[in-house]
C-alpha cells in the first residue's frame, strides 16, 4: 500500500513534468494500469514488457507512464481518471476487473483513447483487446495427452470467468485429440495471485494422482511443487523454466509489445478507431516457450499443431464437441464463434468438476 | 508416502506459519498491546529471510534474518506506541501497509529468482514409526520450533514469575506500575517477541512453504493469525488447535474439489472462515470465561503518572 502511495506520488510528480513536456513537444503519451506489480513475474510484467517495447520502438517520440498494484473494482476509477487527466493520449487498462471503471472514465474524457484488456464493453473511444490464449492451451493439452501416463491432468483455476472456462475446455480438447479418455481435475482457488494457496492446490492435485499440472494463476509456486514432486507442468504468462527446469514442458508467453506498438502508432497517425481485437498465435500476441523435457515425436507434434493453428488450418474448438453432460454443442466440422468463446460458461465432455456459477 | 501422510504433511505446512505468528501476537496481547501489524511483520520476515538466504547461500542464515527482520521492524511499532504513546490500532495498520510496501521494494531484485529450500531434519528411530513417523519426525526445524514455542509460551505465561508479571501488566498496567513492575520495558520485549515470531512465520513462507519471493506473498496470513488469538481466547494450546483446524479445513476443501464431490467451489473456499465463526460463537457462549482470559488493558496506552 505504501508502495502504491509512493507510486502515486511519484506518478503524480511525473505527470506534472511529463504532462507539461508532452504537450509542449506535441508528444504522444501512452499510459498503463496494472493490477499487480510490474515485476510480478507473470501477467502484469508481461504488459510492462509491452510498454518497454513501445518506448524502444518510438524512442523519444512517445512518453509512457504506469500505475501498478491498482485494485480491481470501483477503486480503480480514481487511478484511471488520474492517468486520463495527466495528459495521456491513450490509456491501457490491463485487467478484467477494470472494465466498468474504464467505461466510466472513458465517458468523462471523450478525447482520450482507452483500451481495456480481456473485457467486452466498448464505445467510440474505448477499444477492447484480448489474446487467444486458448490456442496455446490446446497445444498444452495435446502435449499433456501424450506425456501423461495416467491420462489425468490437474488444472489450478482462479475465478469462473469465460477466459478461464475457455482455457480449461481448450486444454481438454487438446488432450482428447490424442487420448479420447483423457480426464481433468479442477481446483478453484479464487485468486490470481497467492503463492501459498497455489502450492496447496498443486499438492492436493498431485496427491490425488494427476501426473501433469497446469495453472491459470500467476506465480511460479505450482511449478516449484511440480519440480519437487517430479510431475510435468506448464508455465503461465511467462517462461517458468527457472522454477521447473526438469518438468516444464512449455509455457504460454504473453507478448503484448506488437499490439501496443500498433495501437500507439495509430494514435500518432490519427487513425485510431475503437476495435475489438482478438488475436492469437498468428499475430504473435502469444508465443510458446521452447518445448522441453519431452521426446522428439511429441515435440514434433506440438510444433505441427502450432503451425496449423497459425495458418488457420486448425481451430481448437471444432466439432463434434459435446458439453459436459453429453448434449451436443458443435456438429462435426462446425467451428465455435468468438461470441460463444468470450462468454463461455459451460464445460466440454471429460472434465471431472462441477462448474461454479 | 501414502495419501494420508501426504495430506497431513500439506496441512502441517499450511498451519505452521499461522501457529507461529499467532503465538507471538498472543504474548504481545497478553502484555496489553494490540499490534495489528502482524501481516506487515510477516512479509518483512519473508523478504529478509529470502534475501539473506540468497546472499549467504544458507537457508538457516535466512531463517535467522527473518526472525531478526520481524523483531527489528516491530521496534518501530514499540517506539511509536510505547514511547511516543501513539494510537495502537492506527500504528499497527500503518505497520502492515508499510511492511507490504517496503518488502516489495527490498525484494524487487529477487522476483523470479529460484529460492533456497530449508530441508527437513529426520529424527532417528522416531521417524520410523508407521503412519505418523514421516509426518511428525521428518520435518523442517520451523515445525519443531512451532510446537516448542506453544509449550514454552504456555509454561512462561502460567508457570513462571515473569509470565505472571506480564499478565499483570496486560490486565492493569497502572496497578503493575504501582507495584514497581517495568511496564514499558516488559511491553517492549513482548512486542519484540511478537515481531520475532511473525518474522519466523514469514521466513517459513519464503524458505519452506513456497521457496521464492513474490510481492504480497503473505496473502493475509498475518490477519488470520490475529483472528486466531481471539479465537483461542488468549490461551496458547487453543492457538495450536485453531491453527490446525483452519489449516486442515483449507487443505481438505481443495481435496474435496479435486475429488469432484459436486459442492460449489465458492462454498468450499468459504469453509475455513465459516468454521472459525462457528467456533467463535460457541466459545463466546461462556462470557465469564472469555472475560477472564481477555487482557483488560488490551490496546490502551500507558503513560506513567509519576
Amino acid at each position: 500500500m505504501k508502495k502504491i502511495a509512493i507510486a502515486f506520488a511519484a506518478t503524480a510528480a511525473m505527470i506534472v513534468s511529463f504532462g507539461a513536456s508532452a504537450e509542449a513537444a506535441g508528444k504522444t503519451k501512452a499510459c498503463f494500469i496494472y493490477v499487480g506489480s510490474h515485476t510480478d513475474g507473470g501477467w502484469s510484467q508481461a504488459h510492462d514488457m509491452g510498454r518497454l517495447a513501445v518506448e524502444k520502438e518510438f524512442g523519444g517520440k512517445v512518453e509512457t507512464a504506469f500505475l501498478e498494484n491498482v485494485a480491481e473494482g470501483p477503486d480503480s476509477e480514481r487511478a484511471i481518471e488520474r492517468m486520463a487527466r495527466s495528459g495521456c493520449s491513450i490509456v491501457f487498462t490491463t485487467s478484467f476487473g477494470f472494465m466498468d471503471s474504464t467505461v466510466a472514465v472513458a465517458k468523462k474524457f471523450p478525447k482520450v483513447k482507452f483500451e481495456h484488456a480481456t473485457g467486452f464493453k466498448a464505445s467510440d473511444n474505448l477499444a477492447t483487446y484480448n489474446s487467444r490464449f486458448y490456442e496455446g492451451r490446446y497445444i498444452n493439452g495435446q502435449i499433456a495427452g501424450k506425456m501423461s501416463k495416467k491420462g489425468i491432468a490437474g488444472y489450478i483455476a482462479t475465478f469462473p470467468v469465460p477466459e478461464v472456462v475457455m482455457g480449461i475446455n481448450a486444454f481438454e480438447q487438446g488432450a482428447k485429440s490424442v487420448n479420447p479418455n483423457f480426464k481433468m481435475k479442477v481446483i478453484w482457488i479464487n485468486t490470481w495471485f497467492d503463492p501459498g494457496k497455489e502450492a496447496d492446490a498443486a499438492k492436493a492435485l498431485i496427491d490425488q494422482g494427476v501426473d501433469v499440472l497446469t495453472q491459470h494463476t500467476d506465480t511460479t509456486a505450482p511449478m516449484q511443487v511440480a519440480e519437487q514432486r517430479g510431475v510435468y507442468a506448464f508455465g503461465q504468462s511467462s517462461d517458468m523454466i527457472k522454477a521447473g527446469p526438469k518438468v516444464q514442458l512449455t509455457a504460454i508467453e504473453d507478448t503484448w509489445g506488437p499490439y501496443y506498438i500498433k495501437r500507439v502508432k495509430a494514435v500518432m497517425d490519427g487513425t485510431w478507431k475503437s476495435e475489438q481485437s482478438f488475436d492469437g498465435l498468428a499475430a504473435g500476441n502469444l508465443t510458446m516457450a521452447p518445448f522441453t523435457n519431452m521426446p522428439d515425436d511429441v515435440k514434433k507434434m506440438a510444433e505441427d499443431t502450432e503451425a496449423k493453428i497459425k495458418s488457420g488450418e486448425l481451430a481448437p474448438f471444432t466439432g463434434p464437441i459435446n458439453k459436459q453432460d453429453g448434449t451436443p454443442w458443435l456438429k462435426a466440422g462446425e467451428k465455435a464463434d468468438d461470441g460463444t468463446l468470450l462468454g463461455m460458461n459451460f464445460y466440454v465432455e471429460g472434465i471431472d468438476d462441477k462448474l461454479p456459477k | 508416502m501414502t495419501f494420508f501422510e501426504a495430506v497431513l504433511l500439506t496441512i502441517i505446512t499450511a498451519s505452521t506459519p499461522l501457529v507461529i505468528a499467532a503465538i507471538g501476537e498472543l504474548v504481545t496481547e497478553r502484555a496489553g498491546v494490540l499490534n495489528l501489524g502482524v501481516e506487515g511483520m510477516v512479509i518483512i520476515g519473508s523478504v529478509s529471510a529470502f534475501a539473506a538466504a540468497q546472499l549467504s547461500g544458507s537457508a538457516y542464515i535466512g531463517l535467522l534474518a527473518g526472525v531478526a527482520g520481524g523483531a527489528l521492524f516491530s521496534l518501530l511499532f514499540s517506539f511509536l506506541t510505547l514511547t511516543l504513546v501513539a494510537n495502537q490500532v492506527a500504528t499497527g495498520l500503518a505497520l502492515t501497509i508499510m511492511g507490504l510496501g517496503a518488502s516489495g521494494m527490498i525484494g524487487e531484485s529477487y522476483v523470479s529468482v529460484p529460492g533456497i529450500r530449508l530441508l527437513p531434519i529426520e529424527i532417528p528411530l522416531l521417524s520410523q514409526i508407521p503412519y505418523i513417523g514421516t509426518v511428525l519426525f521428518k520435518q523442517d526445524i520451523v515445525f519443531y520450533l512451532s510446537i516448542l514455542l506453544v509449550v514454552a509460551v504456555n509454561w512462561f505465561l502460567f508457570r513462571s514469575r515473569a509470565g505472571l508479571k506480564l499478565r499483570a501488566i496486560g490486565d492493569s498496567h497502572s496497578s503493575a506500575h504501582a507495584l514497581g513492575i517495568g511496564v514499558i520495558r516488559t511491553r517492549y520485549l513482548a512486542v519484540m517477541f511478537g515481531g520475532a515470531c511473525a518474522g519466523l512465520a514469514g521466513a517459513q513462507l519464503s524458505l519452506i512453504y513456497t521457496p521464492q519471493w513474490t510481492e504480497n506473498m503473505s496473502g493475509g496470513r498475518g490477519w488470520i493469525a490475529l483472528a486466531l488469538v481471539v479465537f483461542a481466547s488468549w490461551r496458547p494450546w487453543r492457538i495450536l488447535a485453531g491453527g490446525y483446524l483452519f489449516g486442515a479445513v483449507t487443505i481438505l476443501q481443495l481435496h474435496a474439489q479435486a475429488f469432484g464431490i459436486g459442492v460449489p467451489a465458492q462454498f468450499l473456499s468459504m469453509l475455513p472462515y465459516a468454521a472459525t465463526v462457528v467456533v467463535l460463537i460457541i466459545i463466546s457462549q461462556n462470557r465469564r470465561m472469555t472475560l477472564i482470559n481477555t487482557p483488560a488493558s488490551l490496546g490502551k496506552s500507558f503513560v506513567p503518572d509519576r
